[in-house]
């Protein structure tokens, strides 16, 4: 194992020290690391001794149920986790079964000394922890047996939750588990090499698919407390505008209305409504007459905004990086020259479960139920806003219907909400429900970009210069991670661009960050969504000219070292035969990205149907380390290439204009239905004994630019503006 | 408010709530069948389908009072159904969910269309679940699970 606990040594390096550094800088947030690597070599901190009854219980009845240290929204950790641990146990996975953690310090992540699901480390990072803790729980079932048979370990060996001795002994672990409490915790334990695993490597399906196909799974929106009130929030037509006046008596005198009161937000102020059911609480907010204050306030205009982001990419921004010669693309005659601007609008995530986050309120103690991406964060603030420690705040994870980063909010304003209405109702459970309308019209958007890029072409039909600009509002600014902005450079704007591993002498990368009156907020893949659109089409562009075959010319364009990048690509190669037999009006779109160290290879089948792109067929090369679970990997990969679609839907778009979102549902703003997405998407994983790295974000980057290079075969246009209104 | 009679899931219910409620929010809040989701509230993401006579139906815009005797069937008791007991076995063995919260919604509108048309195109399938949003989109496994659903009801 200690390739693996080496590369997790060499982790994001920048991503985890953000968060290291910035958890604590909010206050109050115990920030605790618990690899051995984190400290300086004069203090080694100890590892965290992760106790296994935290994790595991293992019942008379042969259950064994392991306790997920993430938040399950679809990416299937609730199954992949447990089989992990499960493998190092030797468990009978038919026995296996289960649940989400609620917020505590021991289920924090590893690596990031918080508990949250974000950046795909679930796997990444918990990997090693839940190998050790079915290990050592394993050696503790081992050690009981040995006491009993008076027998040595070496003499026994496990298998599908039975221990094995010598002369036909044999003991199964229910009957062991009490007896196994009792022994001390091994300090350090053999783990299995790659070649012994049951489980790990194995394609399993889903622990909870029964439950979320007879209606029987949970979500946070179903939950039904005694006493419970519904709360709904009138939030201000524009960001940061605060209520002047409000008549609120038609609203109060809906039968089973409890009450409406003014709160603060993280931007301007507005009006709570409890009732005793969803429908009322709706109605009684759309009967109130609100008069909002918009002075001082910002109306942001995508229309207006994009015109200035526009001139800005003519100006050289914050340098994020500068290799070889920056006035080089000065030298390159227009000929043999480039110049393409790209424009990219505000995305929502828009969960399929609208946002909620129940609390109650007990004087001196709370209780809350949120399907959170950000645990320890939302239990503190609920805890500051009722005046309560955050221990005190017993924090339920509740099961999530999605969420792509909505769900992990820096200021936790949806918890936020809760904890301030449940203040005023004392011993009442509070379950505060965002309608699609706020979800959609409420910002923590995917910020609106411009890129320009001029491109200087060497005689080898390779880009010899290359000069971006990129805009676009910071994601880290004005949050507790600010101090992760170096040198004027948010790192979310510009990966996917800065840390290219393709090989460009002269490579010259700047960044503006205006701010702009809207919230931002990391949208699955995060940087990697703008900017592999506009590598993966301009290196395609630079591909066709050259007259080369695109995944020959990326290969040649890609640094030798990018192993992981040339990986996929031969494995594309292969497994996408059918490229070169097509039927007539379709075309093939090739594109590769690296993110969360993960790479992607993609070709898409695409014809024109009702002048919008039909995706006929998808084929994906991966390489995640080791797969964990091949079902899952496949899972996300055919998940979240459809997901990526909504790039490229007609209206799939967040605009504002005077300050007002000009969106406000599904009929809007439209995410890929059925039809949008990929017909078929065949899945094809490197074999790797590497350390797993994550599946859930590095789908999405690759598939819009696959999608244009193939609509830009078709039509001899290329496509630099989304959404993709026309074709 | 008012009392309404709902024949719901093969069984008689009685309900006092304000006449334009919503089908949608009776069967999560008075009736506690939480198996029915709230996605959207203007039938543009297909979370709310249940079968009112026998019709997959938007359950988010139709008042209560709209319903009358016509039979109510959710996600809880299409099991019973043997196209539906059908649709959910393949929907397991083809391991379609991920987060989830719009299979509901995506079995009962496959169920509708498979007791429909038995041997669905890709194009029916494209029409009858083409209302149902999946933003997890695990489109590509529902398209496989209707199709073995199919072949397993012969």
């Amino acid at each position: 194992m200690q390739s693996t606990l080496k590369r997790e040594n060499d982790l994001t390096l920048n991503r985890r020290s953000f968060l290291q550094v910035t958890t604590a800088a909010t206050g109050g947030l115990l920030v605790s690391l618990y690899l051995p690597r984190v400290t300086s070599a004069q203090q080694p901190s100890p590892p965290k001794v992760y106790p296994p009854d935290a994790f595991i219980h293992i019942a008379t009845d042969g259950k064994i149920k392991i306790t997920v240290n993430r938040l399950e929204f679809g990416q299937g950790v609730q199954t992949s986790l447990p089989m992990v641990l499960a493998d190092e146990l030797d468990a009978d996975w038919s026995q296996v079964t289960a649940d989400l953690a609620p917020a505590a310090d021991v289920y924090k992540d590893p690596l990031f000394g918080m508990q949250m699901v974000g950046g795909s480390g679930s796997i990444a990072h918990s990997f090693q922890q839940y190998r050790e803790l079915g290990a050592k729980t394993r050696a503790m079932l081992v050690a009981a047996a040995t006491d009993r048979w008076q027998v040595a370990p070496t003499q026994c060996r496990t298998e599908n939750s039975i221990v094995y001795g010598p002369g036909n002994r044999s003991a199964r672990y229910a009957e062991l588990a009490n007896d196994a409490a009792r022994k001390p915790l091994p300090d350090k334990v053999q783990l299995k090499s790659a070649s012994e695993f049951r489980i790990i490597g194995k394609p399993v399906k889903r622990l909870d698919s029964p439950a979320k196909c007879d209606g029987s799974q949970k979500f946070g929106l179903d939950l039904d407390l005694p006493g419970m009130k519904i709360a709904v929030v009138a939030h201000p037509p524009v960001f940061g505008a605060k209520v002047k006046t409000v008549d609120d008596r038609d609203a109060r005198a809906l039968p089973g209305v409890r009450d409406v009161f003014e709160i603060p937000l993280e931007k301007g102020t507005g009006v709570a409504v409890v009732a005793d059911r969803f429908w009322t609480a709706k109605q009684a907010r759309d009967l109130l007459k609100i008069d909002w204050d918009l002075t001082g306030v910002e109306r942001a205009d995508t229309a207006e905004l994009l015109a200035k982001y526009k001139q800005l990419a003519t100006t050289t921004g914050n340098v994020a990086v500068t290799r070889g010669d920056e006035k080089a693309m000065d030298r390159i005659p227009q000929t043999n020259s480039i110049v393409a601007e790209y424009e990219f609008p505000y995305l929502a995530h828009a969960p399929m479960e609208p946002l909620n986050a129940t609390v109650k309120f007990e004087g001196d103690k709370a209780e809350a139920w949120v399907p959170s991406q950000f645990q320890t964060m939302d239990q503190m603030i609920i805890a500051q806003v009722l005046g309560v420690k955050p221990d005190q705040v017993t924090f339920h994870t509740e099961f999530a219907g999605g969420g792509f980063g909505r769900r992990a909010t820096t200021d936790s304003h949806v918890p936020k909400e809760a904890a301030l209405i449940a203040k005023r109702f004392r011993d009442t459970p509070i379950k505060l429900i965002w309608t699609r309308e706020d979800d959609v019209r409420g910002g923590y958007y995917r910020p609106m970009h411009a890129h320009r890029i001029e491109i200087g072409i060497g005689a080898d039909g390779l880009p010899s210069a290359w000069r971006h600009v990129i805009v676009g509002q910071s994601l880290l600014a004005g949050t507790p991670f600010a101090m992760m902005i170096k040198n004027g450079v948010d790192e979310t704007a510009v990966e996917g661009t800065a840390d290219t591993s393709y090989n460009i002498p002269n490579f010259h990368v700047s960044v503006h960050h205006p701010t702009v009156n809207v919230p931002v907020l990391w949208w699955r893949s995060v940087g990697h969504t703008h900017n592999a659109f506009v590598m993966e089409t301009l290196v395609d562009e630079l591909a066709t000219r050259a007259k080369l075959d695109p995944i020959a010319y990326r290969r040649k364009l890609l640094k030798t070292d990018a192993k992981k990048l040339h990986s996929v690509l031969d494995l594309l190669d292969q497994k996408s035969a059918w490229r070169k037999n097509l039927a007539g009006g379709r075309a093939v779109g090739i594109s590769c990205h690296e993110s969360f160290e993960t790479a992607v290879a993609c070709a898409v089948e695409v014809s024109i149907e009702n002048k919008r792109p039909r995706i006929h067929r998808a084929t994906v090369a991966v390489n995640c380390g080791l797969a964990v679970n091949p079902l899952s990997v496949e899972s996300q990969f055919q998940g979240g290439l459809g997901f990526g679609v909504i790039q490229l839907m007609a209206h799939g778009a967040i605009t504002l204009k005077d300050g007002r979102v000009e969106q406000r549902n599904f009929d809007g703003y439209t995410p890929a239905y059925i039809m949008d997405a990929p017909m078929t998407v065949d899945v094809h994983i490197v074999p790797s004994t590497e350390a797993p790295t994550g599946c859930g974000e590095p789908p999405v980057p690759v598939i819009s630019p696959a999608v244009v290079n193939a609509l830009a075969k078709l039509t001899g246009k290329r496509y630099r503006t989304l959404p993709l209104v026309s074709v | 408010m008012a009392t309404f009679r709902l024949n719901v899931n093969g069984s008689q219910k009685t309900v006092d709530v304000d006449p334009s409620t919503p089908l949608l929010w009776v069967l999560r809040e008075e009736l506690k069948l939480t198996g029915t989701k709230y996605g959207c509230g203007i039938s543009a993401c297909g979370a709310c389908t249940v079968h009112v006579g026998g019709i997959a139906t938007r359950s988010c815009v139709v008042p209560v009072e709209l319903v009358g005797e016509r039979p109510i069937v959710t996600i809880e008791a299409i099991g019973n159904d043997p196209v539906g007991r059908a649709v959910q076995n393949a929907w397991i063995e083809k391991d379609v969910v991920q987060c989830g919260y719009c299979q509901s919604g995506q079995i009962m509108s496959a169920v509708a269309l498979l007791k429909d048309t038995k041997k669905p195109t890709d194009k029916n399938i494209e029409e009858s679940m083409g209302g149902n949003l999946c933003r997890c989109a695990t489109y590509v496994r529902i398209r496989e699970a209707i199709k073995r659903a199919s072949q397993q009801l012969g």
